[in-house]
């Protein structure tokens, strides 16, 4: 049994200017110990959906319509407060993006690191230090002894993260979402990022979601790819699948937009047009205006997610048709 | 060197002072964010430039365009020393550069429409009579790709590629030499990122334009520029042509960035051995001694320690900073 199963998730935004179905009807599960990456422009629905599960969705605006995410028997979505607090930050723990602004900058590092051991597990506030000194050693950072007592600006963006990682570590989470959580980093410290997460994943066996735009990223981390665009998945499969056998136009696109999968010099190749208004309902084919493979019948039916093989899913009308 | 430079740096430095103390202020550090840049652009050509943050590339790109005081050096643009401008050459010199910034949520005015940012330049430089701004402003905005209907609408009601594209507009509004991009596609995602790159590349060739084109991103670096100039700590480490930098890189900060891009292709990057950097970028109020790169330099040595590396030719097109660059 799956360890995060997601079915028909429906996340819509009400807001002055109409209804943005920021995520329409997804459905995914994550294994025990896999990675699977969630990799889709800005706007695409990838962040929302974590923000769903963790419920740190702000309602209002923020509604879910439908949906349920079960994890380990507990459906996140539905259950009582007290079940869920029991779950999150303790079973299920996040990673943000910004490691600047996730941190308290009015707390010492020391009392941010043992507030989750102090609030899921019976232990003292000395054993939870010890337990938090171990911790940000495990992650990389020199003479923690001192480092632990000082505040978040005293550290550069690559060590808050790393500061981030420990936190969210320390209770031996099973399952860890990160939301770009190298994206603001410099591409050197980005590579010590995700060495380290590769780490730990190792050593603790947890499963983890990965959010990012960055195909490259994607590629070295993740067994399984999950594409969405327009608050819908449109293709999932594992990875070697998704980079050397792409179904659907989309992520074909996407991947032949990559500077560094083109010759130099050349035109590189660019998806007309703009991601969809979320604000209206879209008939069919939410790629349909981008896509060079449309037809008629792509603005008027809505894909749904099908096999190709067992392990790759791919909602394109056409191609489910064996017209491409 | 460069046989027609349109833009000639000479161990260009920009140095801030440190100040504490509230009422009495003394001076307690310099930061050198750049420090002793020697650098020619030629005509209609695209230079990258890349390296962490902090590492001076944006004040360098700022230090070209005047819009910090040169410390010392020269920044010789068209044969002219900018130095030695007055105000109103320099404001003449102005028309001859041109910069398109990172995020053009904030570069833009929200308060002005299209029309009003691009005629701006036009009608402060005085380049054509009032009566023909319209006209201009119309084909600066379908040379960019907007379409001119869009001329009233206030940046808000734009994408951020759109933003871009208006930012790039306004930079060529003043038929500029050369123009300096910092972060340009940076903010932008990866199918609207190809577009500003198509369009920067496509401008360069039909109007003999030269570009600096500064971002972190060397894949996207690669593609556009036919030099680049690899920045640590305010001093440049390795230059010479894209292929040569990004492909076969020689100093060992550039291996090291160049192993930490992620490649989109599972196998390469499955099997890689990457050469992970420890620690971060020094600061630049106190560089370690010698080379600035010694103390995360997996080859490091003693020698390493006592003096700065001065940028050595390797083979004609290429200079590299490093003492050992024969050894490893």
């Amino acid at each position: 049994m799956p360890l995060l199963t997601v079915t028909d998730l429906r996340t819509w935004f009400h807001t002055r200017n109409g209804v943005y179905r920021a995520v329409d009807g997804i459905s995914f599960a994550v294994e025990r110990g896999e990675t699977l990456g969630i990799v889709g422009e800005s706007g695409s629905g990838k962040s929302v959906t974590c923000y769903s599960i963790m419920g740190l969705i702000p309602q209002p605006p923020g509604r879910i319509e439908s949906g349920t995410a079960v994890f380990d028997g507990v459906d996140l979505l539905h259950c009582t407060p007290a079940q869920s607090r029991a779950i999150r930050g303790k079973r299920v723990a996040m990673i943000f993006q910004d490691p600047m602004t996730s941190l308290n900058p009015y707390l010492r590092i020391s009392e941010q690191l043992i507030e989750p051991l102090r609030i899921h597990e019976n232990i003292s506030k000395r054993d939870a230090l010890t337990r938090a000194l171990a911790m940000l050693e495990e992650v990389g950072i020199n003479d923690a002894a001192r480092r632990i007592h000082l505040y978040p600006h005293e550290f550069s963006g690559g060590m808050r993260q790393r500061v981030m990682i420990a936190m969210a570590l320390i209770t031996k989470p099973e399952l860890l979402i990160a939301d770009e959580p190298t994206t603001a980093l410099d591409v050197t410290v980005q590579a010590q990022i995700l060495e380290l997460i590769k780490k730990m994943q190792r050593e603790l066996g947890m499963a983890v979601i990965f959010i990012t735009h960055d195909l490259g990223v994607v590629s070295g981390l993740c067994d399984r790819v999950q594409v969405m665009y327009a608050g819908r998945i449109v293709e999932t499969a594992d990875t070697r699948t998704l980079f050397y056998s792409p179904k659907h136009p989309y992520t074909r696109a996407l991947q032949r937009s990559i500077p560094s999968m083109q010759a130099k010099g050349t035109e590189l190749f660019t998806i007309p047009g703009m991601p969809p208004d979320l604000s209206k309902p879209i008939p069919g084919c939410a790629f349909a205006p981008r896509c060079e493979f449309a037809v008629e019948r792509c603005q008027r039916e809505t894909p749904q997610l099908a096999a190709v093989t067992p392990t790759h899913t791919q909602a394109c009308l056409r191609v489910q048709a064996g017209e491409l | 060197m460069a046989a027609d430079p349109i833009l000639e740096l000479t161990d260009v430095r920009t140095h801030f002072p440190i100040y504490s103390g509230f009422v009495r202020k003394r001076l307690v550090g310099t930061v050198k964010a750049v420090d002793g840049v020697t650098l020619a652009v030629e005509r209609g050509e695209v230079l990258g430039l890349v390296g962490e943050s902090g590492c001076g590339k944006s004040t360098l790109a700022r230090t070209i365009m005047q819009l910090v005081p040169l410390t010392g050096g020269t920044v010789v643009l068209n044969g002219k020393n900018l130095a030695a401008n007055s105000a109103t050459e320099m404001r003449e010199t102005r028309r001859g550069m041109q910069m398109v910034f990172q995020d053009p949520y904030a570069s833009l005015n929200p308060r002005m429409t299209v029309f009003a940012t691009l005629a701006e330049p036009l009608l402060v430089h005085r380049v054509c009579a009032a009566a023909e701004v319209p006209a201009r402003v119309a084909r600066l905005m379908k040379t960019v790709g907007l379409a001119p209907r869009f001329v009233q609408k206030y940046p808000h009601e734009f994408s951020g590629g759109q933003r871009q594209r208006i930012a790039i507009a306004r930079a060529l509004a003043l038929e500029p030499k050369i123009i300096i991009a910092d972060e340009p596609v940076s903010a932008l995602d990866v199918s609207i990122q190809a577009q500003i790159l198509n369009l920067l590349a496509q401008l360069c060739r039909s109007m003999g334009l030269s570009l600096i084109f500064i971002a972190h991103d060397l894949s996207v670096v690669k593609h556009i520029s036919d030099r680049v100039a690899v920045m640590y700590l305010g001093k440049i480490v390795e230059l010479g042509t894209a292929e040569d930098v990004i492909d076969r890189p020689r100093h060992p900060y550039t291996r090291a960035l160049v192993s930490a891009i992620p490649t989109p292709n599972p196998d390469v990057e499955r099997a890689r051995q990457r050469l992970v950097l420890p620690g971060d970028p020094p600061s630049p109020i106190d560089p370690p001694a010698g080379c600035a790169f010694h103390p995360r330099c997996p080859y490091a040595q003693e020698k390493c320690k006592l003096a700065v590396p001065p940028l050595i030719a390797d083979g004609p097109t290429r200079e590299v900073a490093c003492v050992r660059l024969g050894e490893i």
